[in-house]
């Protein structure tokens, strides 16, 4: 199963595609502030987590969002799971504008896009046996032979022998068995579009590599759709295809894995690869420390947002201009810069 | 002198059932100015470790054996009162995370005062404000910054927080606890640099506990391997990362991927750690180890010596006779029980 096959012609679309896609949270206030800010007829702030995030996803494609604490990874996951509402944006789903669906569409997609979150001990519930967690999503989309899919997916994730883990509650379980019964519980649907969030980063070192090849496993004998999101750029080469590096809300590169990561080119790309520390004394790491912290989500900065911690800062133009995404002339690859170092080759993403 | 000197050291935990072993038989120095790495999954002992050198066990932990000297001095003859004159002047820790280390209802500079004052009396308030607004200039935070309650810091910044009091008394042994663990790469590589800056600028010796082996490999001179209560493979950080003799270090090394390296094959160690109220009599890894024989499952292996490298196996001296070839193969490991137990059916049904 790999190329276009479906008769409908629905596959001339990728399986996912996201416009412009913007979340923005309100910023909490009291009501007496409340009150007083709307007396002086000022605006309520907002935090920016997401804002104008475009990209594709092919069908059996894994692509790696990656970037700092709190540069809207997380959120740009959970709002293509429709876990929040975008503020602005599309997401077509095999061409379907999500924003504009019907309640039975909307559930079809919901059937097809599940998601793995960061911590196992969180995203089970304590009261439900494992049996229970598999069962539920089961039974809200009415689907039949109940058992015999939730022995296959458990057996899949290498839960054996299936049977006896039914009656156990999450508790009972390690965290890498219980992060198995996350996996599990995604499965059980035979989705085809899946976003993992630090899918590793609760487990124990030796657990690791054994729940990343049955993630690996996944992708290939499902042929699923996966979307990692992490701060780990050595755990994203291993199983990405393609990497999009998120700042501030915003994609500042992407492209396949390998060009990415064997030749960053926007300068925070290559801050975060430094960044990352390697398992061997010999290698002298080149060291660039990146200034100062993540700059206001609130009262986004000006221009390219990364301009006050850029090394490679050239001028007013980036105070002022905010760079787009796009091809660049200088590359002859398909990855997709913003920044003003490089020339546009005037074919916008 | 070694600054730290630590000799066949037990520390058990009482439980309804018998004492978990928790560290058992554990030997090591750290010398000045030297860092020791100890590595290894949880459960291991490492936290226990730590915690048993400056004196923080819980209620239901004990020292069973074995003494911990500091500077010539056997910490665990010493009474509670004794041990806290130590504790921050002359050891203190960074501990994993530092929203639960720092009290939430005083500010950042009354914390650090208050370990000032404590332990240097006569110290002036201005004196320790001096001192405060020194280490926030070290650690990279703003020294007006220090009247912030810890919730009004960021991650990065109650660690660097943390960090700063810690240092603050410029003692001679620093525990940090996954120093980086709660935080995204960019924070932990400033942070793993301005330690490694302060460190050398006040000649610290420090005992760094991580999961992370890639951590190790960058900041640490020598490194231990635990497994189960007991140490695995000890040796200077090129020889346990270039040159390993123990299949538990190999298989770490090879378990997380590597920026570095593309399509890498990773080494998957399947099952679980044993039960610490029960340890089995020989080898403590043998039974998640692909290479492991009847002697390993019944008698535990004496340590074996090569240059500066001190490893617990049995097969240590026939290491290049194909050994380290055979453990250092992901195929070998999909080779153990556990694995194809898991694996079999999983096929089957596929």
């Amino acid at each position: 199963m790999s190329d276009a096959e479906s008769p409908d012609g629905a596959d001339e679309n990728p399986l996912l595609r996201v416009e412009g896609l913007q979340k923005h949270f309100q910023v909490d206030e009291g009501l007496i502030s409340s009150l007083l800010r709307a007396t002086m007829g000022k605006e309520a702030d907002y935090v920016h987590a997401v804002d104008g995030v475009s990209f594709e996803l092919e069908r059996g494609e894994t692509l790696g969002l990656a970037g700092e604490s709190g540069c809207g990874k997380t959120t740009t996951g959970m709002s293509l799971v429709k876990l929040h509402e975008p503020t602005d944006g599309r997401i077509e789903f095999r061409g379907m504008d999500l924003t504009e669906s019907n309640d039975e569409e909307l559930d079809e997609f919901r059937r097809n896009a599940q998601m793995i979150f960061q911590d196992p001990f969180e995203s089970l519930n304590p009261r439900m046996t494992v049996y229970d967690t598999l069962a539920e999503p089961l039974r809200i989309h009415d689907i039949e032979n109940e058992t015999a899919r939730i022995r296959r997916a458990l057996e899949f994730a290498e839960l054996q022998p299936p049977d006896q883990y039914f009656d156990q509650y999450p508790h009972e379980l390690s965290g890498g068995q219980r992060q198995r019964v996350a996996i599990a519980r995604a499965l059980v649907l035979d989705p085809d579009f899946v976003v993992a969030d630090e899918p590793v980063s609760m487990l124990d070192v030796s657990l690791r590599a054994g729940v990343l090849s049955l993630m690996e496993r996944m992708t290939e004998e499902f042929n699923l759709s996966v979307v990692y999101i992490s701060h780990d750029l050595s755990l994203l080469r291993h199983m990405c295809d393609r990497l999009a590096i998120m700042y501030m809300g915003e994609i500042v590169e992407k492209g396949a894995t390998e060009d990415i990561i064997e030749n960053p080119q926007h300068p925070y790309t290559r801050s975060l690869i430094n960044a990352v520390p390697v398992p061997d004394p010999d290698v002298g790491r080149e060291r660039v420390e990146l200034a100062g912290e993540v700059g206001d989500a609130i009262d986004v900065p000006s221009g390219c947002r990364f301009h006050g911690r850029c090394s490679e800062y050239i001028g007013d133009i980036c105070e002022t201009e905010s760079p787009s995404l796009e091809r660049k002339a200088e590359f002859d690859d398909d990855r997709e810069v913003a920044c003003h170092l490089y020339d546009s080759c005037g074919e916008r993403s | 002198m070694s600054v730290l000197d630590v000799s066949d050291l037990e520390v058990y935990y009482e439980t309804e059932t018998a004492p978990a072993q928790a560290v058992d038989g554990v030997s090591f120095t750290i010398e000045e100015g030297e860092n020791l790495g100890i590595v290894g999954e949880s459960g291991c002992g490492k936290t226990t470790l730590a915690k048993a050198i400056i004196g923080i066990l819980p209620d239901e932990g004990y020292v069973n054996n074995g003494s911990i000297e500091f500077e010539g001095e056997d910490l665990t003859e010493m009474s509670d009162a004794e041990r806290r004159r130590h504790k921050w002047e002359e050891i203190s820790m960074i501990a994993q995370s530092a929203m639960n280390a720092l009290d939430p209802v005083y500010t950042i500079r009354e914390q650090i005062v208050e370990a000032i004052e404590t332990h240097r009396p006569g110290t002036g308030r201005t004196e320790a404000n001096e001192i405060v607004a020194e280490m926030f200039d070290l650690v990279g935070l703003d020294p007006e910054r220090a009247d912030d309650y810890p919730h009004q810091f960021s991650g990065g910044m109650r660690q660097r927080a943390m960090i700063a009091m810690a240092l603050a008394l410029e003692p001679s042994l620093v525990l940090a606890d996954e120093p980086t663990t709660a935080l995204d790469v960019i924070m932990q590589d400033q942070i793993l640099k301005r330690i490694g800056e302060i460190q050398s600028d006040i000649n610290s010796s420090m005992m760094v506990i991580t999961h992370d082996v890639s951590v190790v490999a960058e900041t640490c001179d020598r490194v231990i391997v635990m497994y189960a209560g007991k140490i695995a493979e000890e040796g200077p950080v090129e020889e346990i990362f270039g040159n390993p003799y123990h299949p538990y270090t190999i298989g770490l090394k090879r378990a997380f991927p590597n920026i570095r390296e593309s399509d890498q094959d990773l080494l998957s160690i399947a099952g679980y750690p044993p039960e610490l109220t029960d340890p089995p009599s020989g080898c403590r890894f043998a039974e998640r180890c692909p290479m492991a024989t009847t002697e390993c499952r019944t008698t535990e292996p004496e340590p074996h010596h090569q240059g500066d490298l001190r490893t617990y196996c049995h097969y240590a001296d026939e290491i290049d006779d194909g050994f380290r070839s055979r453990a250092d193969d992901p195929e070998t490991w999909r080779d153990t029980e556990a694995a194809r137990s898991a694996r079999t059916a999983a096929e089957v049904n596929d």
